[in-house]
């Protein structure tokens, strides 16, 4: 399917079709992540059970150092 | 002790996390501080390097509270997004609300970072926001509920000291919430005037990051504001314009 990553547009394989399994397919699933769905802020407890389409828009932030 | 909101803080020194040489460096410069408190900034991952180290993983996270900011927004609408997504992480609630209006002095935009600190005040963050030395704004902010106003003593990282120490005391002088003067500071003198000023707490980050030895920056910057603090509480003494003799003037052996 095809996403928005980023601001990155990308192809994602059809079994990727959960943000909790779009995290292991990055190797994020250890790190601090915050994902954000469409402009929708997800709570980590929901990334197992939220559901990814064709189409898209995901932000996956994280904490840098600033100031 | 440094309250703000529902936390208290030994050290009246807030870190920031931004633009040293090394993560080695960094982790010694913020034990030296012993700070409690320290910011970052939220930005996209590259989610092709989950490899890459992120100074977050090194810290042990019961020694400190996070103290995300908004920077990089420019209107409300962006700060509280940019709030609510570090929320999100479940490891904090407080937030530097920062919402730049001026992109060459980095000085903030006061009605959007007003209209940012009410949203999230409303949906139950611990609000700082970051300001200039606007004494009505400051007040304003506090009368918002905000839990700590952080006004600048300069430019972000132009190290130019406190260029206002009037307007600062005015707000310190006003204010019953936490002062933290956060941005501008560049050397331990003018930390410990902040302190001497009234201020309840500093906020810095390049002053030790871009120290030519920031671990010693770090530790004289803990020192100054512990000094500045004390002597604030001991009261200093009144500024006469000429000289009064420290020494008594009877039973001289000139008589």
């Amino acid at each position: 399917m095809k996403v928005v990553i980023n601001g990155d547009a990308m192809e994602l394989p059809d079994t990727v079709n959960r943000v909790s399994l779009l995290l292991e397919h990055f190797n994020l699933e250890q790190k601090v992540v915050i994902v954000e769905l469409n402009q929708h802020i997800l709570d980590k407890s929901t990334h197992a059970e939220t559901i990814l389409t064709d189409g898209d828009r995901i932000e996956i932030v994280h904490f840098v150092g600033g100031g | 002790m440094l309250k703000i909101g529902p936390y208290e803080f030994n050290s009246r020194l807030l870190l920031g996390t931004g633009k040293y040489p090394s993560f080695d460096v960094q982790r010694e410069a913020v034990e030296a501080s012993a700070t409690e408190v320290l910011t970052f900034a939220v930005r996209r991952m590259n989610i092709f390097e989950a490899g890459q180290p992120n100074f977050l993983e090194k810290l042990d996270l019961k020694k400190y509270k996070l103290l995300p900011n908004t920077a990089g927004a420019s209107t409300a609408e962006e700060a509280v997004r940019i709030a609510r997504l570090s929320k999100a992480s479940g490891l904090c609630d407080m937030i530097k609300v920062e919402v730049i209006g001026c992109s060459k002095t980095l000085l903030p935009d006061p009605i959007e970072t007003i209209k940012a600190a009410e949203i999230l005040l409303d949906e139950g963050f611990i609000v700082l926001p970051y300001t200039s030395d606007d004494v009505v704004l400051a007040r304003k902010l506090e009368e918002l509920g905000c839990h700590a106003v952080m006004p600048c003593a300069s430019p972000i990282g132009s190290g130019q000291g406190i260029i206002n120490p009037i307007n600062l005391q005015f707000i310190t002088e006003q204010a019953t919430v936490p002062i933290i003067v956060d941005a501008g500071i560049g050397s331990p003198a003018d930390a410990a005037l902040a302190m001497g000023l009234g201020a309840d707490g500093v906020l810095l980050n390049t002053a030790v990051s871009s120290a030519d030895d920031p671990v010693k920056m770090a530790k004289a910057m803990k020192l100054a504001i512990e000094a500045g603090r004390l002597g604030y509480e001991a009261g200093r003494m009144p500024q006469k314009r000429y000289a009064s003799a420290s020494s008594p003037a009877e039973g001289m052996i000139f008589s």
